[in-house]
């Protein structure tokens, strides 16, 4: 008689789970607070450089530019966004709003420029924020 | 400090630095983020140039 019992693999898991170590914890946290410095404390020092620059600069154009800075609302839908485009800016919308820079309301047609240069600086954060955990746990260089 | 760029200058810096952060997040290897970074602001410009075009077309 034929031995029928055949042995199975154990199935993988679908969805690999990456370990929660200090800096996959540490790096997104401190690249949200100041741009850049995700990839430098895991010494990619020329990409945290360049993000740190394009980031930075970005926002601080959107300022001098007199972009609108959105505060918290429950308003309207595009300023609710608007409000989470800034926020990705981390530190320099922390750093904003406690020193009472930026406009609440665009003065003029370039202005409006500032204002997309200060949502858009923040949502590029959020992407380097990614990329530094990404960076963190391994599956990215 | 107050700044007023010309719609193109605008334009042409946020295409800078939105391509740098692509490049640099969306791709592995150094090599591929240069070239990733350089098409997407070949891309940003070219965008706003045929937009322009368009837009001129449209008017007249």
């Amino acid at each position: 008689m034929a031995n029928s019992t055949t042995k199975t693999k154990p199935a993988e898991p679908l969805v690999q789970v990456s370990p929660i170590t200090p800096m996959s914890v540490a790096a997104p946290a401190i690249a949200w607070l100041i741009p850049g410095a995700g990839h430098l404390i895991q010494k990619r020092w020329v990409r945290g450089a360049l993000l740190m620059l394009s980031i930075v600069a970005m926002f601080l154009l959107g300022l001098a530019m007199e972009g609108r800075v959105y505060k918290p609302n429950g308003g309207d839908i595009l300023d609710m966004l608007g409000f989470v485009g800034n926020v990705g800016g981390g530190g320099l919308y922390i750093l904003t709003r406690a020193l009472d820079w930026g406009h609440g309301a665009i003065a003029h047609a370039t202005a409006d420029y500032g204002t997309k240069f200060l949502i858009v600086a923040g949502l590029l954060n959020f992407i380097a924020v990614a990329d530094a955990y990404h960076i963190a746990i391994g599956k990215k260089q | 400090m107050t700044i007023q760029l010309s719609h193109f200058s605008s334009a042409i810096l946020f295409a800078v630095f939105a391509s740098v952060v692509f490049g640099i997040t969306q791709r592995n290897e150094p090599r591929e983020m240069v070239r990733y970074g350089l098409y997407c602001f070949a891309m940003f410009a070219g965008g706003v140039i045929v937009a322009g075009w368009v837009m001129w077309l449209i008017r007249r």
